[in-house]
């Protein structure tokens, strides 16, 4: 029987995903496909494996293989301040009725190297709540998660950092924000104080309680429309009636099934307010 | 009348010069075309794609949009990557954005959408590469020459940059080279609108 090669292809990716699953618990199947299959491939190019069938015997006997390519599904590509706008907005619209709560708590969904955490730090700091807040960063990748709690990033992207935190309205000079030394910036650690790292994963971890702000950006663009739900489910749970949530600027409320629990804040940088009832 | 629809999906990739190429495409696929049609333009990352779609729209037919994460992609229109972001092809034909690392500098990257409508859509996708000076979408163009898909280039004589076009020539996997008006007419015939080919 002739088959087309990209059909067998995908077989072999479903093949791999059972396995990744059965033997490992991280379950992939309800991400969305494409980009699963790129860095599959992407995968076994860098470790030089000549085809997917070959990498499931490996992947099944090897766990630091397996650990491997659960990374490559992660891919945490992050940075500070990215899209400037949504944090001016978060200034503008968010801040001044976040000062009317006694205490703040802050839910970073997938927050991959901590950036996105430590730039909702300083800002919390420059409006004078910081001192009352608690921020949390979550992701189940752990590489990516030590890395967090290190705070230290490539110098380089400093210069990047730095306009994305001043065209987010930032307020003083980035440089008092980290040390450098050598080629490394190193976050401030009175950045980290009212922070904390911890593993969840949105495909098998429940609610996580009681949040004022929760932010998700660019991480249900990976799930299909299933798991996109269950996470959004998740997050209206998680947050406290009035609540915000943030999510990347190319996702989308609007054809879910959560949107009537919530107001448009800013539609374009996709803040909504979850509503009283 | 012996029209024969054989593709159902063509990818476009370009950079400097593209948008040129690409709206002269727009122009000259005249009464419209019925494939789905996805491309990728390398812009600024604080670039406009939703303003460039709306005036890339004023001057044809086929309605022209900035791609949705999740949107089913529909024959006869044409979506664009928004900046910043790779936008890749679902074998059921739905749109996906990924934040990815860069491509060879790229995001989006011509690379990552052929490579992925390579596989949706096998042998009934047209790869096209317009112009553009570096070499981003040569291995995509492999990639839908290996599935089965046909492959056309930009006549490089005619294209504002010629390297983009030049470097899938060179590498082998361009099936039939052409200025903009006859890629357009092979895209019309092969997808059923026109009898005959040019
Ligand atoms: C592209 S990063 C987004 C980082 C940051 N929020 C931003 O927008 O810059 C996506 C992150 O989502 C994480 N992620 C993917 N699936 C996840 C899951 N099921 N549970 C928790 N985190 C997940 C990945 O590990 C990765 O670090």
């Amino acid at each position: 029987m002739k088959m087309d090669e990209e059909t067998v292809e995908g077989i072999e990716v479903d093949l791999l995903l059972e396995a990744l699953r059965r033997r490992y618990g991280y379950d992939f199947r309800s991400y969305a496909r494409a980009t699963v299959e790129r860095r599959v491939r992407q995968f076994l190019s860098e470790m030089s494996v000549a085809s997917i069938a070959d990498a499931i015997p490996r992947l099944l006997h090897d766990e630091s293989f397996a650990i491997t390519l659960m990374q490559h599904f992660s891919i945490s590509v992050t940075e500070m301040f990215r899209d400037p706008e949504v944090y001016h907005v978060l200034r503008s619209a968010v801040v001044p009725l976040l000062k009317t709560y006694p205490h703040v708590k802050v839910w970073h969904a997938g927050c991959a190297t901590g950036e996105e955490v430590y730039s909702m730090a300083i800002l919390l700091r420059e409006e004078g709540l910081y001192e009352r807040a608690t921020i949390f960063g979550t992701d189940f990748n752990d590489a990516a998660l030590q890395s967090a709690k290190a705070g230290i990033y490539p110098l380089q992207k400093i210069q990047e950092f730095t306009k994305n935190y001043q065209r987010a309205g930032g307020r003083r000079s980035f440089a008092d924000y980290y040390h450098a030394d050598y080629d490394s910036a190193l976050i401030d650690s009175a950045l980290k104080r009212r922070v904390t790292f911890a593993n969840h994963n949105l495909v098998t971890d429940t609610v996580f309680g009681e949040m004022t702000l929760i932010l998700c950006r660019n991480v249900m663009i990976y799930f299909n429309q299933e798991l996109r739900a269950r996470a959004l489910r998740l997050f209206t749970e998680s947050l406290v009636r009035g609540g915000f949530l943030c999510i990347g600027t190319r996702e989308d409320l609007t054809f879910s099934e959560v949107v009537d629990a919530y107001e448009v804040v800013d539609a374009k940088a996709r803040i909504y307010k979850k509503k009283a009832a | 009348m012996n029209t024969s629809r054989t593709h159902r999906a063509a990818v476009i990739g370009g950079s400097a010069g593209g948008l040129e190429a690409l709206g002269a495409l727009v122009v000259a696929l005249g009464e419209g075309c019925p494939l789905v049609l996805v491309a990728v333009l390398h812009v600024h990352r604080t670039s406009s794609v939703a303003l460039v779609a709306q005036s890339l729209s004023a001057r044809g037919s086929i309605v022209v949009s900035e791609a949705r994460d999740k949107e089913q992609a529909r024959p006869g229109q044409l979506y664009l990557a928004p900046p910043d972001y790779h936008l890749l092809i679902e074998r059921d034909g739905g749109l996906a954005l990924s934040v990815d690392a860069k491509v060879r500098w790229a995001r989006p990257s011509i690379d990552v959408l052929f490579e992925s409508a390579a596989r949706a859509f096998g042998k009934e996708l047209i790869g096209v590469i317009l112009s553009g000076a570096n070499d981003d979408g040569s291995d995509g163009m492999a990639a839908i020459k290996r599935f089965g898909g046909l492959t056309l280039a930009q006549d490089p004589a005619s294209a504002l940059h010629a390297m983009m076009p030049l470097s899938a020539i060179e590498r082998g996997v361009v099936e039939r080279v052409a200025p903009i008006e006859g890629i357009a007419a092979i895209l019309r015939a092969r997808s059923g609108a026109t009898e005959v080919e040019r």
